[in-house]
């Protein structure tokens, strides 16, 4: 995808529709910077560029991980308990764009963007060059610091999306949103499922209707063939607890192997 | 505006509703049945009926002159929530909720329990309205009050011991949110505190107010006035602003809340979130919290279950900057010493959390001086206290063992 380390990465949104336009679409990866610990959650999240990941989420461990199922929980609390401090985030964005070039998302509960101040937060952010925020507890209703603030700093925001949403507040969510809508993808929090939800689909179609131009599918998602068939009517296939148990299990090399594997449900068939 | 007329979502600066997309539409139905109950005369009395013939209200007030000596002269005046069926306030915002829930026609409640008497007056409405009930309490909190754990269980509810972060009331209201993400279309969450995103602040707010609008007429009927200062104790704050909420625009009565101090508010050890802790969010709203500087939230202590949570709800963050309530730390020790004075001079075991307030109104006692009237809402009773306050006084015959 790059033939040179540039300051400045493609935008999210143009990294996916590249996909998608070459026919399939595209796989964003989710881990938890500290995880084992910082050295190695750079790593790690190098090694997900190179096998096939598209874009890089990197989540913020938190006390208080509400949308999070038990395996990234773990994680994360272990990056507490072994000493993770916020600014390790930029640090961990700057190294890890220093050797790949990868658009980089930091996905986080909203207490700690507060407290570290949201202007400030987002300086840092871009100037480490990271694309954007996720943020999992906050809806565009309640996020009107961060949205000016990310226009000002031309940031992505990336809101989710749910199958409970009324059509008024998708229209909302989609408008608000910058990068792609994330979608989730069965009434559940993070955590492994044999079978997708057919409420995926419907929701997405629903959101191509509120005007989404890019929607990715997260949570619930653990093999190839779930990306393929999520690529089938999403742009986008997310990532996130597969990976990290197997980072857990078997380090930075287990998770290469699965990190490629899944990009094979990106591959035309 | 009064101060009274305060309906959310914001209280200042305070409050709103910071929550994931997946919770929001069932926010929102519970915000719109709430609105529509407010003005509902059958849903009024159906509720009036209830507090009448099920929980047993009005609670009465006590007066307790023994224990008043201990306060520099002052009459001190107890409302006694802790007489409620199931044994404190918990029950009266329970029940509103669970009208809800049958509205809103869903068939299984959750909830959250710190000391066990929130879990309990939720697991007592979901068996007299047959509704499936599961609540969570942290791992610490199944085992120091592991017989509201069996009192949940006799009622046919199922307990879930968190086992995550601080294993305390944090965690089970942060698996309890986890749960009902997954479970939204047939479970309501049955909040019990006047914390979380907003309708739950105001809406259990309102369901508590009857503790001091009842309070207000009863200390006047007595004493011929109104008290001079309102002393409760403040975890989350649902007895606090339910006891304080009738005399907010009454600017002649001052206002206490009681926040918990465990090892002392400059240890390590408290659950000061007003006193020590700053703004934040947590828990769907922004309110007083205690956070390290990157936002982490920190650990409370507190030899009390019901008061061991590192936030506050909003309206007392509001009340607090507005300076028109006064916040202060009680110690665990300050507290149970009053626990045993109020049971050795009045015959009245109160549960820990309501012994801050005591120990507070002891107090404002010797600083008000004799000429004053002190209410104290004695928001529940100790009988699941036991057990502690045996360790603590050393209350146990060495080797005894109940079978």
């Amino acid at each position: 995808m790059s033939d040179a380390v540039t300051r400045n990465a493609a935008s999210v949104e143009s990294v996916i529709r590249a996909r998608r336009d070459a026919g399939s679409g595209a796989l964003v990866g989710y881990l938890p910077v500290g995880f084992p610990d910082l050295d190695t959650s750079v790593d790690a999240a190098v090694a997900l560029a190179e096998n096939g990941v598209d874009v890089l989420e990197l989540g913020v461990p938190y006390s208080d991980p509400v949308m999070d199922g038990l395996v990234i929980q773990k994680a994360t609390q272990t990056a507490l308990e072994r000493g993770f401090r916020l600014r390790d985030v930029f640090t961990a964005v700057e190294r890890i764009r220093a050797r790949v070039d990868i658009p980089v998302l930091v996905m986080t509960y909203w207490n700690p963007v507060m407290q570290y101040g949201v202007e400030r937060f987002a300086t840092d952010l871009a100037s480490a060059g990271g694309s954007g925020l996720i943020t999992p507890d906050i809806t565009p209703d309640s996020a009107g610091e961060w949205i000016d603030v990310s226009d000002r700093t031309r940031l992505d925001r990336v809101f989710l999306a749910a199958p409970t949403s009324s059509d008024a507040r998708l229209r909302q969510t989609v408008s608000a949103t910058r990068g792609f809508v994330y979608a989730v993808s069965t009434m559940g929090i993070t955590g492994l499922r044999t079978d997708l939800d057919a409420a995926a689909r419907t929701l997405i179609a629903r959101l191509r209707d509120a005007g989404a131009r890019t929607a990715c599918v997260g949570i619930g998602i653990s093999n190839p063939e779930q990306v393929r068939q999520v690529l089938e009517y999403a742009d986008g296939a997310i990532v996130g607890t597969a990976l990290v148990k197997s980072l857990a299990e078997g380090g930075v090399s287990a998770l290469a192997e699965t990190a490629s594997a899944l990009s094979a449900g990106t591959r035309l068939n | 505006m009064a101060l009274r007329d305060q309906t959310g979502p914001f209280f200042g600066e305070y409050g709103g509703r910071f929550m994931p997309e997946s919770l929001i539409a069932a926010i929102d139905e519970i915000a719109e049945a709430y609105e529509a109950s407010r003005d509902d005369p059958s849903f009024q009395a159906e509720l009036a009926e209830l507090h009448r013939s099920y929980t047993g209200r009005p609670s009465i007030i006590t007066e307790v002159p023994r224990f008043a000596e201990h306060a520099g002269g002052a009459r001190i005046i107890l409302k006694r929530e802790d007489l409620n069926h199931t044994g404190s306030h918990k029950i009266n915002n329970v029940l509103g909720q669970a009208l809800l829930t049958k509205r809103l026609g869903k068939t299984r409640v959750i909830a959250e329990t710190g000391a066990g008497q929130h879990g309990v007056a939720t697991a007592t409405a979901a068996a007299l309205f047959g509704l499936e009930c599961t609540i969570y309490m942290g791992e610490v909190d199944t085992q120091r009050q592991a017989l509201n754990v069996a009192r949940m269980r006799l009622l046919g509810a199922e307990v879930v011991s968190v086992t995550t972060g601080s294993r305390t009331l944090k965690d089970a209201i942060n698996e309890a949110y986890r749960e009902w993400v997954t479970s939204v279309e047939t479970t309501n969450y049955v909040f019990g505190t006047a914390a979380g995103p907003h309708p739950f602040p105001a809406m259990v707010r309102d369901f508590q107010k009857i503790i001091g609008e009842e309070a207000r007429e009863q200390v006047r009927e007595l004493t011929g006035r109104l008290p001079d200062a309102v002393a409760a104790c403040v975890g989350g704050g649902s007895n606090a602003i339910g006891v304080f909420h009738a005399f907010l625009d009454d600017p002649d009565v001052r206002l206490y809340g009681f926040e918990a101090a465990g090892d002392g508010v400059d240890t390590p050890r408290h659950a000061a979130s007003i006193g020590r802790g700053r703004p934040g969010v947590l828990h769907g709203a922004r309110s007083y919290l205690l956070q390290d500087e990157d936002g982490q939230t920190i650990e409370s202590h507190s030899i009390s279950a019901g008061l061991d949570y590192p936030g506050v709800g909003p309206e007392h963050a509001w009340l607090a900057d507005l300076g028109r309530a006064e916040y202060r730390p009680t110690t665990d020790t300050e507290a149970m010493d009053a626990l045993r004075l109020l049971s050795r001079t009045e015959g009245i075991i109160p549960a820990i959390e309501s012994a801050h307030a005591l120990a507070g109104a002891l107090e404002l006692g010797r600083e008000l001086g004799p000429e004053a009237i002190i209410l104290v809402n004695l928001s529940g009773r100790g009988d699941k206290d036991v057990a502690t306050a045996g360790r603590w006084f050393g209350l146990f015959d060495e080797g005894a063992r109940q079978e």
